[in-house]
């Protein structure tokens, strides 16, 4: 009897060990195992045993189904990872293949110029504010203190449309945002902060300038604004625009139709590896003109001159985008071209923050 | 407008240098453009006489000169100028000085064997004139060894300064030392010092005959003659002034009109009197008049603008320009000053009319002192005599300049509360009075009282070369700009207490949204011009609005449609060798109502031309797009904005610019159409040189419904208990049965069950009837509280198959 449950023992561990498919080592389980199986039969010798019989042959027949058991589970799972190996194997592909490529959009400078403006100015409590880029005469000239015979209507080369019936507004396209201006006066009552940024037209067409282009306005109207308001305005919106600390404006007095006092704003810049830079103050830029809303223009919209003052300045955004992204040709922005829009563009996610930085 | 430093120290006393000048008329406002010192390009050139002069030993046409240039022991030079001899006094080059012509440096150098020590120099080669025939001459006086630019007033650098509108008064040189003057620059020269040592008038006869009928257009018309002068070229100091300014001289009495109307600012006319006929008057042309003015080209006139003329023709457009005929020549022995007002507004309706620009309209148009003609007057006379002799007429004085001086009652304490800069009222004082206002300081009963005492008010009268200046706040710009913009103190404006609020409105944030969808579906978003040729805008059924004044035939109509402009930028990308072009913009179109009223909208439309995908080793060949790609890109747009995209309708083809069995448009309800979409008719494309076939897109922003504002809280959260259960059917329908109406219906079949239909094949071919398509749709049911029994499924199948079938579907078997 021992010899035999040792043979048996020795036999089956072999055959195990031997099994070269899960289907071979499934037939030596029921060959074992099974109802029929030769561990199952002397399991089976168990039950007529003595109890001194059992108590010797019972771990040694126990003892030999642990290990056929063990044995073919430890043979099954190396064949199973053969298999899997072999399958592995047969699957290899040249991972250095490339992929498709991704269409990569991108947003226009000036679009996301305008809604970093939009982001600094919502800091500073400016809304946003649109207007009609065909404006009439009235909204353009005649309300910004610019009448027919005015020297300054020279300085606007003005785009006009054909007239109409008699008594009809001469029609024409903005020459600046300023309009907008007289339309959220009429429209708003004091206090008063927005920005129009929009597109605007000059008959003008050289190296710097296109007959359109995008401008900025800005219009505080409240009590007891000063030009010290407007001065700390613009060194913080430009201190925010360009991210740098070093920002120093330079105001001088000038003239336009709609402000009193004005001023024309220089802002300093620095070369760096021999390109303008604006910060510091190695020479002098023009970046903006500003001043103090004429009386004459807030009584145009309704509103008493004594009781509410307040400052408007107007930018150009193409040139804000050149001075801190490094354009220099204004023509590329109106052209349309795939490398130049995803040179100088930006990304979907770019998205400017206060809490990320407005620049991208 | 140009002037040069040394006729500025004429009006102002100053020992400022060149550079503390220009600075500050850039801190008052005057902005300046450039400088340039004539001298600089003859540095290293001298006054020197020429002490021998002997042949060349090897060359006949040379000469070898010893020359004194002032220093040390005269110099040898070779010279080849005809004119060069012993004794003459010239003009010599010293090694290091560079020629101005030809900006060649100097050396020592060795010419034909003989050393050459410098150079002679001709008038050509200092760019002083053309003569080259020899070198230049000067008198034997000449101080020898001063430099010649020193010598010939050249050292005087030429300022130019940008004068905006308003200031009428700085375009004369004397307004601008005035303005120095106020800006602590130095002190204005009392103008009786400038011209004291000019010939007295001695009248002798009647002014001349003029007179004007034209009291709006010329109020005032100031003349004098003088007989038996002769006009010659003007002496050297007044041709190198207006020379150095780039006006070219002419003759001593155009020069002089020229030398009062830029020093003082007072433009006159002077007249041939031989050349009249009658006495002058200033009237309103009459229609068809015709004037051949001084710049050669002939003007016709017309009844609203201002015109000298005599009895038999106009002579002059009336402060703009004068004529051809009877301008001085130098035949000129009696001539007439003119000395007029013209109304600023009547100038510039003239000029704008005539285009025309001249130095006299820009003075008109910003207006001259009316207060000033007299002197201006007496001024010209007082030259004609100085430098062209004669006998002086009496003044005929026609009509008067308006002079109602303008008064202003101003409290200081605006510097600060519009300026927001702190000025004490007597320094405000001091510089008005030194611009020429007066400044009395009232009490509260109007009575004069010291500035620095207790005063109400203060009562400034303008001076009459200021009438830019109408109110408090300009008061204010004069003295901020003198006391300097720079003092002004930076204020924060008040912060509104807590965080930001948002400020962007719905149109923006739709807008935001859009064009940051398209860009991150990979399309690049540009920005084309707003206007397009009547070309372009042709298949777009034209633009409602054209320019009267185009740039070019390229920029001429404002844009009816952002396609032409992306289909015209696709073309050149194209053309540069892009595979595949993605392009949107986001900008407006410009239409007309039924009224014609304006009516602009803001629009995004995309363009998809060339590759969708290249070929590539997964897929093959490249694969173009097609207008199911333009359908994706609109939904997807219209998903972003917030439209309720699972309503919407695809309804018909999408007008005239598009392919007609490839297009389509989203609309919410049958008559708001939220964007169009397909491919762009073969047509169109044709007309931007576009042979492939273009994908397109357009979304109307105008019409995608808002949002209604319901807060943060989003509905609760409830999904469903039971697992949705799927149930495929396929149709046979008619060709021209549209799928999306089908699976919209079997959607409809029963709406408390179906959560979605699906369509996912269509087939024609083996096994469907000719005429057909067999059509399949996948059905997703929703149980609700118990799954759906057979007898359930079955009658859900019956109703979906009920409405297909009233579109002639039939289920296949």
């Amino acid at each position: 009897m021992t010899t035999d449950i040792d043979q048996l023992r020795q036999d089956l561990l072999a055959s195990v060990d031997a099994a070269m498919s899960l289907d071979a080592l499934e037939s030596l389980r029921v060959h074992a195992l099974g109802k029929q199986g030769a561990v199952t039969a002397l399991l089976k010798t168990l039950g007529k045993m003595s109890p001194e019989e059992r108590q010797s042959e019972g771990p040694r027949i126990h003892g030999l189904r642990e290990a056929v058991t063990e044995a073919i589970a430890a043979r099954k799972a190396a064949l199973e990872g053969a298999a899997l190996e072999a399958r592995l194997a047969a699957e290899v592909k040249d991972m250095t293949l490339p992929v498709d490529a991704t269409p990569q959009g991108s947003v226009h400078p000036v679009s996301q110029v305008m809604d970093e403006l939009a982001e600094i100015f919502a800091d500073l409590g400016f809304s946003v504010a649109t207007g009609p880029e065909i404006e009439d005469d009235w909204h353009n000239f005649t309300a910004l203190n610019i009448p027919d015979t005015h020297p300054a209507r020279a300085m606007h080369d003005t785009f006009y449309f054909p007239e109409g019936e008699d008594g009809a507004q001469k029609m024409l396209l903005r020459t600046h945002t300023s309009p907008v201006q007289i339309r959220t006066m009429v429209q708003q009552k004091p206090p008063i902060r927005i920005i129009a940024p929009g597109r605007t037209y000059r008959s003008d067409s050289d190296a710097t300038h296109t007959p359109m282009f995008h401008q900025i306005e800005g219009l505080v109207i409240d009590k007891g604004i000063t030009l010290g308001h407007l001065k700390w305005t613009l060194e913080t919106f430009l201190k925010a625009f360009f991210e740098r600390d070093d920002i120093v404006l330079r105001l001088r007095p000038s003239y336009f139709p709609f402000t009193e006092p004005s001023a024309e704003v220089d802002v300093g810049f620095s070369i760096e590896k021999g390109k303008r830079v604006i910060g510091g103050s190695e020479g002098w830029m023009e970046v903006l003109g500003s001043g103090m809303v004429h009386p004459k223009v807030i009584a145009a919209c309704g509103l008493d001159p004594e009781e509410w003052q307040g400052f408007a300045f107007g930018c150009g955004i193409d040139r804000l985008a050149m001075l801190k992204y490094g354009m220099d040709d204004l023509r590329a922005f109106f052209d349309g071209d795939l490398r130049w829009l995803r040179h100088y563009g930006f990304s979907a996610l770019d998205v400017p923050t206060l809490s990320g930085g407005v620049g991208a | 407008m140009k002037f040069t430093l040394g006729w500025l120290k004429e009006h102002l006393e100053t020992d400022a240098d060149i550079d503390a000048i220009t600075e500050a008329l850039t801190r008052i406002g005057l902005e300046v453009e450039g400088v340039e010192n004539p001298g600089e390009k003859l540095a290293g050139f001298r006054v020197a006489k020429v002490l021998t002069a002997a042949p060349h030993p090897d060359a006949d046409k040379l000469q070898v000169l010893t020359v004194d240039a002032g220093e040390g022991d005269p110099l040898q030079v070779v010279c080849g100028a005809p004119n060069a001899r012993a004794g003459m006094v010239g003009v010599l080059g010293l090694p290091g000085a560079v020629v101005p012509s030809n900006g060649m440096e100097l050396k020592v150098s060795a010419i034909r064997g003989v050393t050459s020590n410098g150079m002679m120099c001709s008038t050509r080669e200092l760019e002083l004139g053309e003569d080259h025939d020899g070198i230049i001459e000067l008198p034997d006086d000449a101080p020898v060894g001063v430099a010649f630019a020193d010598y010939a007033g050249m050292n005087d650098p030429v300022i130019d300064v940008s004068i905006t509108p308003n200031k009428q008064d700085c375009m004369g040189v004397r307004g601008i030392a005035r303005d120095l003057a106020a800006a602590g620059m130095g002190s204005l020269r009392p103008l009786d010092d400038i011209i004291g040592s000019l010939p007295k008038i001695a009248a002798s006869g009647a002014g001349p005959d003029v007179r004007t009928e034209d009291s709006e257009g010329c109020p005032a018309f100031f003349a004098q003659s003088v007989h038996g002068v002769t006009n010659g070229a003007s002496p050297a100091w007044l041709q190198r002034r207006l020379a150095a300014i780039g006006q070219k001289p002419i003759s001593a009495l155009v020069d002089i009109t020229n030398f009062v109307s830029v020093g003082l600012g007072r433009p006159l006319h002077v007249y041939d009197m031989a050349k009249l006929t009658g006495g002058l008057v200033a009237r309103k042309a009459k229609p068809g008049e015709q004037l051949l003015a001084l710049n050669g080209k002939t003007y016709s006139l017309d009844e609203t603008m201002t015109v000298i003329a005599d009895d038999a023709a106009v002579h002059d457009i009336g402060g703009i320009m004068g004529g051809e005929e009877s301008g001085a020549s130098e035949t000129t022995t009696d001539v007439l000053i003119e000395c007029a007002y013209f109304d600023p507004d009547h100038i510039a309706r003239t000029g704008q009319k005539l285009m025309l620009t001249s130095d006299a309209r820009q003075r008109f148009e910003r207006g001259v002192d009316p207060a000033f003609l007299d002197d201006g007057l007496a001024i010209a006379t007082r030259l004609v005599l100085a430098l062209c002799g004669g006998t002086p007429s009496a003044v005929t004085r026609a009509g008067e300049a308006p002079s109602q001086p303008h008064i202003i009652g101003y409290d200081p304490n605006r510097a600060q509360t519009l300026g927001g800069l702190a000025i004490a009222p007597e320094r405000q004082k001091d510089i008005l009075e030194n611009l020429g206002f007066r400044v009395e300081p009232l009490d509260a009963n109007g009575d004069p009282v010291d500035i620095t005492g207790r005063f109400e008010d203060l009562r400034v009268t303008v001076p009459s070369w200021r009438r830019d200046v109408e109110g408090s706040a300009d008061l204010v710009e004069e003295v901020i700009r003198i006391e300097g913009i720079d003092k002004v103190p930076a204020t924060p404006l008040a912060r509104i207490p807590g965080v930001a609020k948002p400020t962007a409105t719905p149109e923006q944030k739709l807008e935001r949204k859009l064009r940051r969808t398209a860009a991150a579906r990979g399309i690049n978003e540009a920005v084309t011009w707003s206007f397009i040729s009547e070309g372009e805008a042709a298949p777009f059924g034209g633009g409602a609005w054209t320019l009267a004044n185009p740039i070019s035939e390229e920029m001429k109509v404002m844009r009816p449609s952002l396609l032409p402009g992306l289909l015209a930028a696709a073309e050149r990308n194209l053309k540069r060798g892009a595979d595949s072009v993605r392009l949107f913009e986001l900008g407006r179109r410009y239409l007309a109502d039924a009224a014609g009223k304006l009516d602009e909208r803001a629009t995004l439309t995309a363009v998809l031309a060339g590759d969708k995908t290249p070929r590539g080793w997964k897929h093959g060949k490249a694969q173009p797009f097609d207008g199911f790609d333009a359908k994706g890109e609109a939904l997807a747009l219209l998903e972003a904005a917030g439209a309720p995209v699972a309503n919407l309708l695809v309804m018909g083809d999408a007008g005239d610019v598009w392919h007609p069995g490839q297009s389509g448009t989203l609309r919410l309800g049958p008559k708001n159409v939220l964007a169009a979409f397909g491919m762009v008719h073969p047509r169109v494309t044709a007309a931007f040189d576009l042979d492939e076939a273009v994908a397109a897109v357009e979304v109307y922003l105008d019409a995608i419904p808002g949002k209604r504002a319901t807060g943060f809280m989003r509905p609760a959260y409830t999904p469903p208990a039971l697992q949705p259960v799927t149930r495929d059917f396929a149709f046979l329908v008619d060709v021209d049965v549209a799928a999306g109406d089908l699976v919209r219906a079997v959607k409809g079949a029963d709406k408390a069950n179906i959560v979605d239909a699906r369509l996912f094949d269509v087939f024609t071919g083996t096994g469907v009837p000719e005429g057909k398509k067999s059509l399949a749709v996948e059905v997703t049911l929703q149980p609700a509280e118990k799954s759906f029994t057979d007898a359930e499924l079955k009658a859900i199948a019956d109703k979906i198959v009920t409405v297909a079938s009233k579109m002639g579907a039939e289920l296949r078997g």
